[in-house]
């Protein structure tokens, strides 16, 4: 199939089209303005909905109202609009609604800037709304998976009844890469017999809610929640590992700073050092497991964690290592990218070379 | 043709910056007075200014929007009257991509008027939205409507940035030949990164070559 030249934000309206995403509700803001104005242009032509919401706070509830329709349906903002949002991903996990919520990460805290940052991992794994819930997350590193993820972030929501987020940064929405639209792999993807499509008088009512108001009852859904989420860390966790076969220094990074890592590594092979990549995909579930296995061979006298924040994954390196290796930390927040150059030097000096 | 002001246009991605940076380093090492013009009021990424200290070492006049690119605020900044009223400059305006980018040439009616200019459109057929003729060709008469200006001439820059091969520039070239049979503009370069000269320069039908140097870098490429 012929390449094509795709920019980050139209990769991942098109991925979502796909996918057979025909609902759409945001609100612009810069860097992933894009993804709604393509889906503008594109949803009227399959039969299905656009819609510029008053706000990120109402985009997010009518995802809820289509979600609980039984259709595929998709917003997106960045980084302060996710901020809003934040009360409606936690009703959607609560009413088991599945969605897809892309973050085009831009710098913080506040209204912050405009430029590529990472400042939302905690909120995209920790989550900013009330209660015990998680939303999967997927971190592409490319506009190849920025479009592969938006696809995949639809089948892992409707097999979990689950929001899922595809986490980007500003770099990824921006930049213009080679996409293939290749097939993706089928999932045997339940029936959504629990929507609200109209009883025909046939069935009983099927209610979207995430009220329980009886302790004991809302204590089962939890429990039945984290059967869930238990489900999704044993099937779902997903890493990359680059170069790492015997090598002196662990790079820690995902999405952009991933990339920044990989030239900082073939800078360091110059120089005479072996340093190797883990690549975490899903910054929740994390993969804890594979980052232990893989930091624990010998050879490896570091990890340096890279980030376009400061020090946010560092918390799930260091659950992941318990100790067993030095972790060290290069990084800046608020829109500067690090350069290749920054990451080879704080591998070097993790070696106290 | 080869007016003393050319204004770049095209579709994001076309890879219209990467080509005005490189013609203005042309002109400049020609021994041209150049000015470049990054009046791109719609995407705060990847900007002609951002290449501004290199330009600058080659002599050149960096001229950009008021808030040098880094907000999402479309104004343009003064400076670019120098463009028009100094004569003595070769001009070099980087529109911003697609016919949203190319509106604010309406800003500029009476100076254009006034002076002789070619509008060049940068084709890239690996863009989805022209990769094929006809497409290529509404999507030009938008960007006429859209500017108030009519496009002089066609640059096939085809590429896939970091991917692309030499067979990628042989099938623009194709497109934009058949672009020019449709639309009547010539085609007046083919940007070719200096490494597939060799391969293509007998293949590429009419328009001259602009070898070109990738100066437009992702963070990750910069050092390398």
């Amino acid at each position: 199939m012929q390449k094509e030249l795709w920019k980050g934000n139209e990769a991942i309206a098109e991925a979502a089209i796909r996918a057979g995403c025909k609902y759409f509700f945001g609100y612009p803001i810069t860097p992933q303005t894009e993804v709604p104005e393509y889906l503008s242009l594109r949803l009227p032509e399959i039969g299905g909905c656009f819609l510029q919401a008053e706000s990120e706070v109402a985009a997010i509830n009518m995802v809820y109202g289509a979600a609980g329709c039984g259709v595929r349906v998709m917003t997106s903002s960045s980084s302060p609009g996710i901020s809003l949002k934040q009360e409606g991903i936690t009703y959607l996990c609560g009413a088991e609604l599945p969605c897809v919520i892309i973050n085009v990460m831009r710098g913080g805290p506040g209204l912050g800037t405009i430029q590529p940052a990472q400042g939302d991992y905690y909120q995209a794994t920790r989550g900013g709304g009330n209660g015990d819930y998680r939303t999967p997350v997927l971190a592409p590193a490319n506009v190849q998976e920025a479009a592969d993820f938006v696809r995949l972030a639809f089948d892992i929501a409707d097999q979990y009844r689950n929001p899922v987020m595809v986490l980007a940064d500003g770099m990824i929405g921006q930049m213009m890469e080679a996409v293939e639209w290749g097939e993706m792999e089928k999932r045997n993807l339940p029936a959504k017999d629990w929507a609200t499509t109209g009883t025909k008088c046939e069935r009983e009512h099927n209610i979207i809610n995430s009220l329980y108001i009886k302790p004991e009852v809302c204590a089962e859904h939890n429990e039945h929640l984290e059967r869930k989420y238990k489900a999704l860390e044993e099937n779902e966790v997903r890493y990359e590992e680059v170069n790492t076969d015997g090598c002196e220094v662990l790079f820690a990074a995902y999405g952009t700073t991933s990339r920044i890592c990989r030239a900082a590594m073939k800078m360091l092979a110059d120089e005479g050092i072996k340093a190797g990549l883990f690549r975490p995909i899903t910054l929740w579930p994390y993969p804890y497991d594979a980052l232990k296995k893989c930091a624990s061979q010998d050879s490896i006298k570091a990890v340096v964690d890279v980030e376009m924040s400061l020090g946010q994954m560092m918390d799930d390196v260091k659950i992941a290592l318990e100790g067993a290796k030095p972790i060290s930390f290069i990084g800046k927040a608020g829109g500067i990218v690090p350069t290749p150059r920054d990451v080879a030097d704080a591998a070097k000096k993790a070696l106290g070379r | 043709m080869n007016h003393r002001i050319q204004i770049i246009t095209g579709h994001y991605g076309s890879g219209k910056t990467e080509f005005a940076v490189n013609l203005a380093l042309k002109y400049a090492a020609a021994g041209e007075k150049t000015a470049l013009a990054d009046l791109d009021i719609v995407n705060p990424y990847f900007r002609s200014a951002e290449r501004r200290s290199l330009l600058e070492s080659h002599g050149i006049r960096v001229i950009a929007t008021s808030f040098s690119g880094i907000m999402d605020v479309p104004a343009v900044s003064p400076e670019v009257m120098a463009i028009f009223d100094d004569s003595s400059y070769r001009g070099i305006i980087d529109l911003g991509g697609d016919p949203e980018g190319a509106h604010i040439l309406g800003r500029y009616e009476h100076q254009l008027a006034r002076e002789g200019f070619d509008l060049l459109c940068v084709i890239n057929a690996n863009r989805p939205e022209t990769n094929a003729a006809y497409k290529a060709q509404s999507y030009l008469e938008a960007i006429e409507a859209s500017c108030g200006q009519k496009i002089t001439g066609l640059i096939n820059n085809t590429h896939l940035c970091r991917e692309t091969s030499y067979e990628d520039i042989i099938r623009g070239a194709k497109l934009v030949d058949e672009l020019s049979k449709l639309t009547g503009l010539p085609v007046v370069w083919h940007a070719v990164e200096s490494k597939f000269v060799d391969q293509v320069k007998n293949q590429l039908g009419k328009g001259d070559i602009l070898p070109i140097e990738i100066y437009m870098c992702k963070p990750w490429e910069v050092d390398l």
